[in-house]
C-alpha cells in the first residue's frame, strides 16, 4: 500500500465523483475550515468533480492569515530591539505589519530567523547566552503542543534567555463566530485534518448539534476530500448532522492525550483579536501567569499603534466565507504572492494564494 | 504549515528522536508527543519537526477497500454495497 498515491487514484476519484453527482440534488455550501484543505481542493480541481450544487467556502484555518496587524507590529517591535534573535515559522516573515515586515527588517540587518521546528530555538538560545532569543509562536491546536514541549524543555534546562510570544488560536471559537453571523450561509463543514489529530473528532460534536451542520473530519488527499463530500451530501439528504471521521487512520475521538496534557500544563484560554473576525472571546491561548518570566508579552514593552487594514483588501470577508478571492478588486493585480497586500495572499495556506496559484483567471 | 505526507520511521535514538523518510528525504523528528511505543518501520504524521501521531495502516487499507468497491459498483452502474452506509464512521479507535 502506498499511503500517498493510493489516495490520489484517478479511477477511485472519478467513481466517487459520479456517485456525488448522482446523489447531490440541492445546493450545499461546505466550509473547509483548514487552509490545507483549500489548497488540496484547488490543486486537485475538486470543485469540478463534485457537481454544480456544491460550493466550497474557504474558512479561517490559516494561522498566518488570521494574525492581526497588532500582533505583527508587536513582533516587529521585539525583533527591532538590540541584542535580540527573533525566531518564528517561515510564513510569518512576509506578512506586512503597519509599516514594514519581518522580512524587510531582516534585510536591514536584524537577526530574524525562520525555523524548521520550534526546537531549533533551544539550540539558538544555548549557543547565544548573551542574546535574548524570542520565539514568536503561531498556529492552531496542531502547533500548540510543540510550543508546550519547547516551554517545558526551556524550563527544565533552566534557560534564562529564551522568551515566548504566544499567538496560538483554537478552531471551534471562530467557527462559532462565523456561524453566529447571520450573513453567512454554511450548510456543512470539512473538519481540519491535523488539528483533529490533536483535539480528537469529538471537539466538533457540539458545533454539529448547535448549528445542525454535518461535519466530516477529512484527510488532505483528494480521495479523502471526495469521500468526505459524499458523506456530507448523504447527511444533507438524510437530514442528519453527525461528525464523520473520514481520517480515522490518524484521528480518533479523543485526540492526542499527551499533547492535550502539555497544552493544559503551560497554557490557558484567552481572548484573541482575529484579523477579519475581530476579538473572539476564549479563542486564543496564552502562557499561564506562573510562567511570566519567559512570556515576551510580559517581559518586554509590546505596546504598538497599528494602522488600519487596507480598504482595498477584503481578506476579512474572505476569512468569514462571505467573499471569494475573485471578488477582491486588488486580487492578482496589485496583490500577488510577490507583493501581498493582505494576509490571505501571503501565506502558503491562504485562499488568495491558492486561487492565484491554481485558478488564476486571465 | 501542514505537511500531510506520511513519513516512515528509519531509526530511533536514545533521546526519543527519530530519523524519518518522507518521499525519499530524511530528517530528524521528535517523538515527544507520542505516548505509545514507536518502532522502526512505523508510519507517522509529522508537523514542524514533531511526530504527531502514528498512522494506522489498517484503517487506510479499509478506506481503500471501500473505494475499490465504489469503483466496481460505478462500473456496473448499480449502487448497492455503499448504499445507505454513511461512510466509514463507527471505526474510531
Amino acid at each position: 500500500m502506498d499511503l500517498i498515491n493510493d489516495f490520489r487514484d484517478k479511477d477511485k476519484i472519478l467513481a466517487i465523483s459520479k456517485l456525488i453527482k448522482k446523489e447531490s440534488n440541492k445546493p450545499l455550501n461546505i466550509m473547509e475550515i483548514c487552509g490545507g484543505h483549500t489548497h488540496s481542493i484547488m490543486k486537485f480541481g475538486i470543485p469540478g468533480l463534485v457537481g454544480e450544487h456544491i460550493n466550497f467556502v474557504h474558512g479561517p484555518g490559516c494561522p498566518v492569515c488570521v494574525m492581526p496587524k497588532t500582533r505583527i507590529d508587536e513582533a516587529i517591535k521585539l525583533a527591532s530591539m538590540d541584542g535580540v534573535i527573533f525566531c518564528t515559522l517561515a510564513d510569518m516573515l512576509r506578512v506586512p505589519g503597519s509599516h514594514t515586515s519581518l522580512m524587510k527588517l531582516r534585510g536591514e540587518g536584524h537577526d530574524i530567523r525562520a525555523l524548521y521546528t520550534p526546537l531549533d530555538a533551544l539550540k539558538i538560545a544555548q549557543d547565544n547566552p548573551d542574546k535574548k532569543v524570542i520565539f514568536f509562536a503561531i498556529g492552531f491546536e496542531t502547533t500548540t503542543p510543540m510550543s508546550a514541549v519547547l516551554v517545558e524543555k526551556t524550563l527544565n534546562l533552566g534557560l534564562k534567555n529564551l522568551f515566548f510570544h504566544i499567538n496560538h488560536v483554537t478552531v471551534p471559537a471562530p467557527v462559532r463566530a462565523i456561524m453566529n453571523d447571520e450573513n453567512v450561509k454554511i450548510d456543512a463543514f470539512l473538519g481540519p485534518s491535523h488539528v483533529s489529530v490533536i483535539t480528537g473528532s469529538n471537539v466538533y460534536k457540539s458545533i454539529a448539534d448547535d448549528y445542525k451542520t454535518p461535519i466530516a473530519v477529512s484527510g488532505f488527499e483528494p480521495l479523502d476530500i471526495m469521500d468526505s463530500v459524499l458523506n456530507l451530501v448523504r447527511q444533507q439528504n438524510a437530514n442528519t448532522h453527525e461528525v464523520y471521521n473520514e481520517y480515522a487512520r490518524v484521528v480518533n475521538e479523543n485526540g492526542n492525550l499527551r499533547a492535550k496534557e502539555l497544552i493544559d500544563k503551560y497554557f490557558e484560554i484567552c481572548d484573541f483579536p482575529w484579523r477579519g473576525l475581530g476579538v473572539i472571546p476564549n479563542s486564543g491561548m496564552k502562557l499561564k501567569d506562573e510562567f511570566a518570566s519567559i512570556d515576551a508579552r510580559v517581559c518586554f514593552d509590546c505596546s504598538v499603534q497599528s494602522a488600519k487594514e487596507s480598504k482595498a483588501c477584503i481578506c476579512g470577508e474572505i476569512l468569514r466565507g462571505r467573499a471569494k478571492p475573485y471578488d477582491c478588486k486588488v486580487f492578482g493585480k496589485v496583490c500577488n504572492p510577490q507583493n501581498p497586500i493582505g494576509s490571505c495572499m501571503v501565506s502558503g495556506e491562504g485562499a488568495c494564494a491558492a486561487y492565484y496559484k491554481y485558478a488564476k483567471r486571465g | 504549515m501542514c505537511l500531510s505526507i506520511p513519513s516512515k520511521v528509519i531509526e530511533i535514538d536514545e533521546n526519543n528522536f527519530a530519523t524519518v523518510e518522507t518521499l525519499g528525504v530524511r530528517r530528524g523528528v521528535s517523538l515527544d508527543l507520542i505516548a505509545e511505543p514507536v518502532n522502526v518501520g512505523d508510519y507517522v504524521l509529522i508537523h514542524v519537526g514533531f511526530a504527531m501521531e502514528k498512522i494506522d495502516t489498517k484503517y487506510a487499507l479499509e478506506s481503500l477497500k471501500v473505494y475499490e468497491n465504489i469503483v466496481k459498483e460505478m462500473n456496473n452502474e448499480t449502487i448497492g454495497v455503499y448504499d445507505g452506509d454513511m461512510g466509514l464512521a463507527n471505526r474510531l479507535k
